[in-house]
């Protein structure tokens, strides 16, 4: 891999855990309001 | 049935990743996995279940309706992926599809497949867990039905595919009403009926006038096997038995005069641009104006329908216009 690749390559992988962790992050929000809203039935 | 489906998978990888197709190496893009998700076919997908869960007698948190739909839309999402996986081969051979993320080589087909279902089955987790499994199970059903039914097996076999694919399109509104009121009725079946009807109308008209290579590539798509005569024909025939469908919410006192008099009005438009599209040859040298237009009122008319029907319910639920058109209605 050239230098040009391996840069790329992180690059990718970066904003690739960027949105899994933004999508984590908004599903452990989602299921704690969910959870407050179950609780409240 | 299930060992000739997984073959004709693998064979259709193994064709893509050593000789079709040169797959990169690179991770995919985060953009490519949420393109694999056809996200324009999606807003059309939100629009109705919202259409469904507002539309449904009583309410729903709205912490729990934003789950819904997004359960729903996940969904949808991960069985267009799991459609784009099976059919990157097919893809490949044609102009509109050749630049996907799979095609094209910039995804490896596991990654697609493995993200379709994921997506799919955490989807219809969420919608059971928060929601309820009724509504998870038909989520479920959805999924198989354009993932599996539509997508694998009947599509590459009858050119009566789009008919049946419709039923694929008319879930979301269904699962939407489900997931308000925790039954099936006959007010959320008609309106699975509604898009049911409407999607070969719809789609054969953009197939009149859209040159595709669908033949190329051996999908059995109507004006190419049966021929146009017989299309237009159909175009009109289905036209003929949506209107009725569209009309009985009113005519079943699921809804007030409002959308009583709106679906009696775009069914008579449906009518007067689907005649002469049904009925005509095409000319030498052909715009196929008629078909373009007929298209185009088709969208509008679903769109108009659904949101005709959502301010009906509302509206009727503030009591600020009056009952259906028979009291006590089945609805």
């Amino acid at each position: 891999m050239t230098p040009e690749e391996e840069a790329e390559f992180k690059r990718r992988q970066k904003s690739r855990n960027l949105v899994v962790g933004g999508t984590l992050l908004f599903f452990a929000v989602l299921f704690y309001a969910i959870t407050l809203v179950r609780m409240g039935d | 049935m299930w060992r000739a489906l997984l073959t004709n998978a693998e064979t259709s990888q193994s064709v893509d990743m050593n000789t079709a197709v040169q797959t990169t190496n690179m991770p995919a893009e985060w953009r490519d996995f949420f393109t694999l998700t056809k996200p324009r076919v999606m807003t059309l997908v939100v629009f109705t279940a919202i259409c469904g869960l507002l539309a449904a007698p009583g309410s729903i948190h709205p912490v729990l309706g934003f789950t819904a739909i997004l359960a729903i839309a996940m969904g949808a999402g991960g069985s267009a992926v799991i459609n784009q996986w099976w059919e990157a081969e097919i893809d490949a051979g044609m102009k509109r599809t050749e630049n996907r993320p799979l095609p094209s080589g910039r995804m490896r087909p596991v990654d697609a497949r493995d993200f379709g279902l994921f997506l799919s089955g955490v989807s219809v987790f969420i919608m059971g867990v928060a929601i309820g499994w009724l509504a998870a199970a038909m989520l479920l059903a959805a999924i198989i039905y354009y993932a599996v039914i539509y997508t694998m097996w009947l599509k590459p076999r009858t050119p009566q595919n789009i008919v049946i694919g419709g039923g694929s399109g008319a879930f979301p509104p269904l699962i939407g009403w489900i997931a308000v009121t925790g039954e099936i009725t006959a007010m959320p079946v008609l309106l699975f009926a509604i898009i049911f009807m409407w999607t070969p109308p719809h789609f054969w008209a953009l197939a009149l006038f859209m040159k595709s290579d669908y033949a190329k590539v051996g999908i059995p798509m109507m004006p190419v096997v049966a021929g146009e005569r017989s299309t237009r024909r159909q175009i009109l025939a289905y036209t003929v038995l949506l209107a009725p469908v569209a009309i009985a919410p009113w005519l079943i006192g699921g809804t007030s005069w409002l959308y009583g008099s709106v679906s009696v009005v775009l069914s008579v438009l449906f009518f007067a641009l689907a005649l002469p599209v049904g009925t005509r040859t095409r000319a030498k040298e052909d715009a196929m104006a008629q078909e373009k237009l007929l298209f185009k009122f088709s969208i509008i008319y679903l769109f108009v329908l659904f949101a005709a029907l959502v301010a009906d319910r509302v509206l009727a639920a503030q009591g600020l216009i009056g009952p259906g058109l028979f009291s006590g209605g089945i609805a």
